[in-house]
């Protein structure tokens, strides 16, 4: 399948080996990847802090570009990203016209797990990873798009992996973008809880599918000196060792 | 009774506040770990609780469409049955039609059922600066009345008070000796409450549900004192969002399966006062005269627009509070309004301003516990968004909203501009791989302070409690070119 990778503006630049990691595992999974280096990012973060104009002009850009793609499916490593493509007919109001082709994009769009498993349907990519790891939920991710068993699937089928369910997976870090710096402290206190969860867990490593959640919790982590990983779930699915 | 509240204005200092309390914090953990399964195991024994929900939802939405019609029908019904209707514009009038109720009976206190109407019209106050005294009868609204304070959450209004703090104010207020026997408490409360009960002429409500075809109020509750405020006072004044009503009796079918399960994590509360006009019959038990205050206070303007339609569904539960992982850090004080949490964070920029609380709607994280609990499916991460974007953009609905942030607004307009192409999106991005070597070390950034907090207030925001990631040496792209090469 031709797939057109929309890799989001936080893996292109801070984590970029989730995106290769991403173009591993759908290459791995037979699909033809496809990246259109015009890309740049979804316009989550104008949308959620109620800068509708700006959140528009990013919609129509991302939908001018991934229209002019003949790939069948858009795929996101980001439950986040991928919800705000399900929101962007949202941003345009009364305007048919842009509405539908947001709707069109919008059908062909996929979070990595969910294509893997839902369109592709594997749930065994032939991935190894030694370790112990849970599976934190994010939000968009599990609400916006119901996103629950398919990670764990993929993550049970991984060749030496142990997978535990730590609780209240399905609360959120504390991250909502903008929140995280608007209430730095609120945010901080729901994270804590976070954190408590994952250390309880005694799990080594810590996946999600959103590298903002992994941003947030890592943060914590690492300033706490914790010997907790965060890996994107791209990284474990594409690791051969 | 004068203690100074926090207002919504103040939410971020609210809210340090409120992280910064110990005592608060074990309240709210404990609140979030009881309510949260008690209702996981309600839900369960409800049957098929999300076609309840959508039915709910489904009738919230036919009555607010046609709130009029269905608005007379009730008060028309209630007049029936022997009702006193009277209608309120705002708070102020609604505490006047009370003041001037309650004088005409020549009574100087008044015994109160637990109403969030009654407590959003500040009707308390009016009443004691009319000189009229009134008496709290729900332990926990009694408890915060002594306390001088407002409640924190809906349902469970002194959930922020521990046992000790409130045995200490027992002995403060009324002269108990130290203990920490709950049963003591509760012992107390309930025999100086009685007392005012058998003094009581008038008795103050809210109400729960208004049904048209029979023009009855229903009003839940577990301790009792509801149907006492109700029933034992020759005068029985309640006060009704005029939200309140719903088509027909059987609805409340759905209604009682949803509301306690949803609030309490109860399958029925202990006590379902059905009130249909005033008594027959001397033997009859019942007031002698019944007032329904219909309370507009700002609800008409949510009815106009048919996204902001939904926050009139809400039914009051609090399940959203219990939910919430911000309520659950700060509580309901920090949101400097008798609607805290979510639902708050809604309704309260609708009905007293978006100018006064344009820090609420922000106060979420996005993650839609909330809607996934709602009993009625409000979709509060949505209208939380358009309060946003209100906010944001300013709007000609929202006349007030002169509150965009110039500074935000700016960076928001450069962000859309910078990276409307990939070439200025990657030059604003090696220019912060230039800028971030000032600051990284090994990889990462840790606390930034001084000057370059003040210059990049979310690095100093986000540092201040996490590591922040670097700006990689190679991007995605630079990767796949090399890839594709």
């Amino acid at each position: 399948m031709k797939v057109a990778l929309f890799v989001t503006c936080l893996v292109d630049q801070l984590c970029p080996n989730v995106g290769m990691a991403t173009v591993d595992v759908l290459e791995r999974a037979g699909c033809t990847v496809t990246f259109d280096e015009r890309q740049t990012c979804c316009g989550q973060p104008a949308f959620n802090t109620g800068y509708r104009t700006e959140a528009r002009d990013f919609a129509k850009r991302f939908i001018e570009i991934f229209e002019t793609s003949d790939a069948e499916a858009i795929v996101i490593p980001s439950g986040s990203c991928t919800a705000m493509v399900k929101h962007f007919h949202e941003v345009f109001e009364d305007d048919h016209e842009w509405k539908e082709r947001a709707d069109r994009i919008a059908a062909k769009t996929h979070e990595l797990s969910s294509f893997l498993v839902n369109i592709l349907g594997i749930d065994d990519v032939g991935a190894i990873s030694n370790g112990k790891a849970t599976w934190h939920d994010a939000c968009h991710g599990l609400r916006d798009l119901g996103v629950h068993d398919e990670p764990r699937r993929l993550l049970n089928k991984v060749g030496g992996l142990e997978f535990v369910e730590m609780e209240n997976a399905d609360v959120c870090c504390g991250f909502g973008g903008t929140f995280s710096v608007k209430f730095p402290e609120i945010s901080a206190g729901i994270l804590d809880n976070k954190i408590e969860m994952i250390e309880k867990s005694g799990a080594d490593t810590v996946v999600a599918c959103d590298a903002s959640c992994l941003m947030q919790i890592s943060g914590r982590l690492s300033r706490i000196g914790s010997k907790v990983q965060t890996k994107h779930i791209a990284e474990i699915l594409a690791s051969q060792e | 009774m004068s203690t100074t509240h926090a207002t919504s204005e103040t939410f971020d200092r609210n809210a340090r506040a409120a992280l910064a309390d110990p005592v608060l914090h074990g309240a709210l953990r404990n609140l979030a770990d009881s309510f949260v399964v008690r209702r996981q195991n309600a839900i369960a024994s409800a049957g098929d609780w999300e076609g309840l929900r959508d039915r709910a939802r489904a009738i919230k939405d036919e009555t607010l469409l046609h709130l009029d019609q269905y608005l007379e029908r009730f008060t028309e019904n209630a007049k029936k049955a022997g009702a006193t209707i009277h209608w309120a514009r705002d708070g102020k009038e609604a505490c006047d039609i009370v003041l001037e109720l309650v004088r005409a009976k020549n009574a100087n206190m008044v015994v109160k059922a637990k109403s969030m109407a009654g407590e959003e019209i500040h009707l308390n106050e009016a009443l004691e600066a009319g000189g009229i005294e009134p008496v709290e009868t729900d332990l926990g609204e009694w408890i915060i009345q002594l306390a001088g304070e407002t409640p924190s959450h809906i349902v469970v209004p002194a959930i922020h008070k521990t046992k000790q703090q409130i045995a200490d104010l027992f002995v403060e207020k009324v002269g108990i000796e130290q203990t920490d026997n709950v049963d003591v408490l509760t012992q107390t409360a309930r025999k100086i409450l009685r007392q005012r009960f058998a003094e009581a002429q008038v008795g103050v409500s809210g109400v729960n549900f208004g049904v048209a075809e029979t023009g009855t109020i229903l009003i839940l509750e577990n301790e009792g004192n509801i149907r006492l405020t109700t029933s034992l006072t020759k005068t029985h004044i309640a006060i009704m969002g005029i939200e309140k009503v719903i088509p027909n009796f059987a609805d409340l079918d759905v209604f009682l399966k949803l509301l306690p399960r949803s609030g309490t994590g109860q399958r029925l509360t202990a006590y379902q006062s059905l009130i249909t006009g005033v008594k027959k019959n001397a033997d009859d038990i019942g007031p002698d005269e019944l007032h329904i205050v219909m309370l507009d206070n700002g609800r008409s303007r949510m009815l106009a627009h048919p996204l902001t339609r939904q926050s009139l569904a809400c039914i009051r539960c609090g399940a959203c509070l219990n939910a919430c992982p911000v309520y659950q850090q700060i509580g309901g004080h920090a949101y400097g309004s008798v609607y805290p949490g979510p639902i708050g964070a809604v309704i309260t920029p609708q009905l007293f301003g978006l100018s006064k609380s344009k820090q609420l709607p922000y106060a979420s994280s996005l993650c839609g516990a909330c809607r996934e609990v709602c009993p009625v499916k409000i979709d509060i991460p949505a209208l939380l968004l358009h309060l946003r974007s209100e906010i944001a953009e300013g709007s000609t609905a929202a006349a007030e909203a002169t509150t965009r942030k110039p500074g935000e607004s700016f960076a928001f307009r450069m962000y859309s501009r910078m990276w409307s192409t990939s070439g200025t999106y990657s030059l604003s991005m090696r220019a912060a791989r230039l800028m971030q070597r000032v600051i990284a070390r090994d990889g990462k950034i840790g606390k930034v302070g001084g000057l370059i907090s003040r210059l990049v207030p979310p690095l100093g925001a986000w540092t201040a409690w996490r590591d922040a990631p670097v700006v990689a040496p190679k991007s995605f792209r630079e990767m796949w070119r090399e890839k594709k090469k």
